[in-house]
């Protein structure tokens, strides 16, 4: 199997005529998981959108290979059945769409992809039990609507349990972290690791080093004005804790 | 062009033919419908509740009109399939406007309830159609006045005091006709003390070759303690106008329940105007509008609080597509008289393409501070991020289109209480939103007017 699951190369991309991106590099090979830091309004969350093609971001320039496809010629749909799965920092609650509703049309729109058959009724809450169990999602939370009255944990460890089901390629984790309390931080993080593997791969999009405690990166990468400025190891995730974006702010701004 | 002199002149013209082949109660009410009609215009387009539905132009077209009462052979069987089959109702079904009852629907009544032909009814016991027909529906208004005018039969549903049906009675209206054809259709429900119904109302046009217009009227006499769940679903062709209007009087504790549902049609105005004459009376109005392609839907509330302890709510909800136009226009009025109402109104709506309209009116009235009143209008598209989420998650853009479309009509399905129907209506909703040919195979009509239009 190919090493090399994603080449970002030269990315631009914008919103409303605003440019965020400016020109990101990016190569992630399977079996490996990738954390992306940076300030605020740097453009992390943009990187994950633009990935997944949401339609409110404009590309300008660039191009995303994804396991030898095009990923930017792709609707959201088809990034989605092809293997690349968000799990977005503020999921969407949906008021009237029932969890079970939701996910299985998203199951058998996949397997619709891939000419399967749907899936049986008895398969699919099999899967669902299975799933669930990954990120201990309650039951009960399957007969809700979407995300909706649902916690800031359940929320995310909904993201997990989604990500489990449709057994992503590359997943791209955008602020998995912000408002879980730590046994909530510890469950999601223990799904993502359970759903590892040397097939796929992972990007994390953080703040914090705290969730690289428990989802240990291969690489990490700074993330500033629309370019990743620099790239090192775990131990630059401890370095950017103990000394902030400063002075890789002046760095940059210093060459500019 | 003012077209209520056509209806005049044929009045003028045939008043003994009609007279000959209908019943003496529903005839000593022509005279008074005729001078109303000549002094009352239809309303225009812009008038007053009328911002976006032009009743004169609905009625301007030289439709027929059955008066001599040919009998237009229809077969029923082979061209209407119930989309409600799993219900076990009493079925009668109206063709333009005569009514035919099921097999031994008569025998199968409990004792003493009406379902009939409203002539034959008048005719052998005038007592149960005289005190009753024109009483609710007021003459002045033209569209109740042309419809008296021509009305020759019709439909009486008597519950005699005390009596709990326990089956539901079904409705179907259909238009089946060789040309183009009016019909006055005319219904009289008479819910005495303590009586209760549940009443379903289906609108079908047989074919999409010709154009039909409705006139309804139905006056509902509600006594005290009754209780009536009014459920009306239409699925005319796209070459149906339908002017509908149920007007709705409840005596002291009586309980209504209007759910009106239009799935497809050409153009539709509804009108419920519904008038409380007793104490602590319950009303609740809930109304589904999908509407695509050229489709005209424009429902029309008037609830009027003239008693005290009265409660009442509205639930409106209205997907329009396509380049279909939208109204609502809901009016909630508490008298000076009326002491402790309580009166919500909620009206949403969805534009799902750049060229549907949608224009949605509330108005409060209230000569009374010991009330609670609220109303609520919202208009909107469907939600982008919702939209861009399920489609992350792998769901084409088109079904989470149809799937967000759908929960939004959920709340106003939920207010069905029969629960054969409550399904029925989410599959067909379903079904209506799926647009696609071969969930249509099983439909009696054409399909070209049912498919949402691509944007």
């Amino acid at each position: 199997m190919n090493q090399q699951l994603l080449k970002v190369e030269n990315l631009h991309a914008g919103i409303e005529g605003k440019e965020i991106l400016k020109g990101i590099n990016l190569t992630v090979n399977r079996g490996e998981v990738h954390a992306i830091m940076g300030p605020n309004g740097s453009g992390k969350s943009t990187l994950s959108e633009v990935l997944a093609g949401n339609p409110a971001f404009t590309v300008t320039e660039g191009s995303v290979d994804f396991h030898g496809v095009e990923l930017l010629g792709l609707s959201p749909e088809d990034r989605s059945h092809e293997g690349l799965f968000l799990s977005f920092q503020y999921p969407v609650e949906i008021p009237g769409v029932s969890m079970v509703n939701f996910m299985r049309a998203a199951i058998n729109a996949k397997r619709k992809y891939f000419n399967e058959t749907p899936l049986s009724a008895t398969d699919f809450l099999k899967l669902m039990r299975q799933k669930r169990e990954i990120v201990e999602l309650d039951n009960k939370l399957a007969s809700r609507s979407v995300n909706e009255g649902f916690s800031g944990g359940e929320k995310k460890r909904n993201e997990i349990f989604q990500m489990a089901v449709l057994e992503p390629q590359l997943s791209i984790l955008d602020e998995t972290d912000s408002g879980l309390d730590i046994d909530a931080l510890r469950i999601v993080a223990g799904g993502v690791n359970k759903l590892k593997n040397e097939r796929n791969a992972t990007i994390v999009i953080t703040h914090y080093q705290r969730l690289l405690d428990y989802i240990r990166p291969d690489f990490v990468h700074v993330l500033y004005k629309g370019r990743i400025v620099r790239t090192g190891g775990p131990e630059l995730a401890l370095d950017l804790e103990n000394r902030g974006y400063d002075w890789i702010k002046e760095e940059v701004d210093g060459k500019l | 062009m003012n077209s209520r002199q056509q209806y005049l002149d044929l009045f003028r013209d045939n008043r003994e033919t009609i007279d000959s082949r209908s019943a003496p109660a529903l005839n000593r009410m022509r005279q008074r419908a005729f001078e109303s009609l000549e002094t009352n215009e239809f309303p225009r387009k812009g008038h007053e509740g009328h911002e976006r539905t032009d009743v004169n132009a609905m009625f301007a077209p030289d439709y027929g009109l059955n008066i001599t009462r040919l009998d237009i052979p229809a077969d029923i069987a082979a061209t209407w399939r119930c989309d409600v089959p799993n219900m076990s109702t009493l079925l009668g079904i109206v063709v333009n406007d005569s009514f035919q009852p099921s097999r031994n629907l008569t025998e199968r009544l409990p004792d003493g309830v009406v379902f009939a032909s409203l002539s034959q009814t008048a005719t052998e016991h005038p007592e149960l159609v005289e005190p009753f027909y024109g009483s609710v529906a007021p003459i002045g208004s033209p569209t109740v006045a042309v419809n008296t005018l021509f009305a020759q039969d019709g439909v009486i549903i008597r519950i005699p005091r005390g009596v709990k049906m326990t089956r539901p009675l079904q409705l179907v209206n259909i238009f089946s006709a060789p040309t183009p054809l009016m019909a006055p259709r005319r219904v009289l429900i008479v819910m005495e003390a303590g009586a209760e119904a549940q009443i379903l109302v289906c609108d079908h046009s047989q074919d999409n070759a010709h154009a039909y217009l409705a006139s309804e009227v139905v006056e509902i006499v509600m006594f005290p303690d009754s209780r009536l769940d009014y459920y009306t679903i239409e699925e005319s062709s796209s070459s149906t106008t339908r002017h509908s209007e149920i007007f709705a009087r409840q005596a002291d504790r009586s309980s209504l329940m209007i759910s009106s549902s239009t799935l497809t049609c050409g153009q539709t105005r509804n009108n419920f105007s519904i008038e409380t004459d007793g104490t602590d009376c319950q009303t609740t109005l809930a109304g589904m509008a999908i509407a695509s392609g050229e489709m005209r839907i424009d429902n029309s509330v008037s609830m009027r609080h003239l008693t005290p302890r009265c409660k009442s709510s509205q639930l409106f909800k209205y997907v329009a597509d396509g380049h279909a136009s939208c109204a609502f226009q809901g009016r909630i009025l508490v008298d000076g008289n009326a002491p402790f109402t309580d009166a919500t109104q909620t009206c949403r709506s969805i534009l799902a393409s750049p060229d549907a309209r949608m224009h949605a009116k509330p108005q409060l009235e209230i000569y009374n501070d010991e009330v609670i009143c609220s109303h609520g209008a919202t208009t909107g598209q469907l939600d982008n991020e919702a939209l861009f989420y399920m489609q992350s998650r792998g769901i084409p853009v088109d079904e989470a289109r149809k799937m967000l479309m759908q929960a939004f009509m959920a709340d106003v399905i939920d207010t069905v209480r029969m629960e054969g129907l409550r399904d029925r209506l989410r599959h067909l909703v379903e079904k209506r939103f799926d647009g696609n040919e071969s969930s249509c195979a099983d439909c009696h009509g054409a399909c070209a007017e049912r498919k949402p239009t691509e944007n």
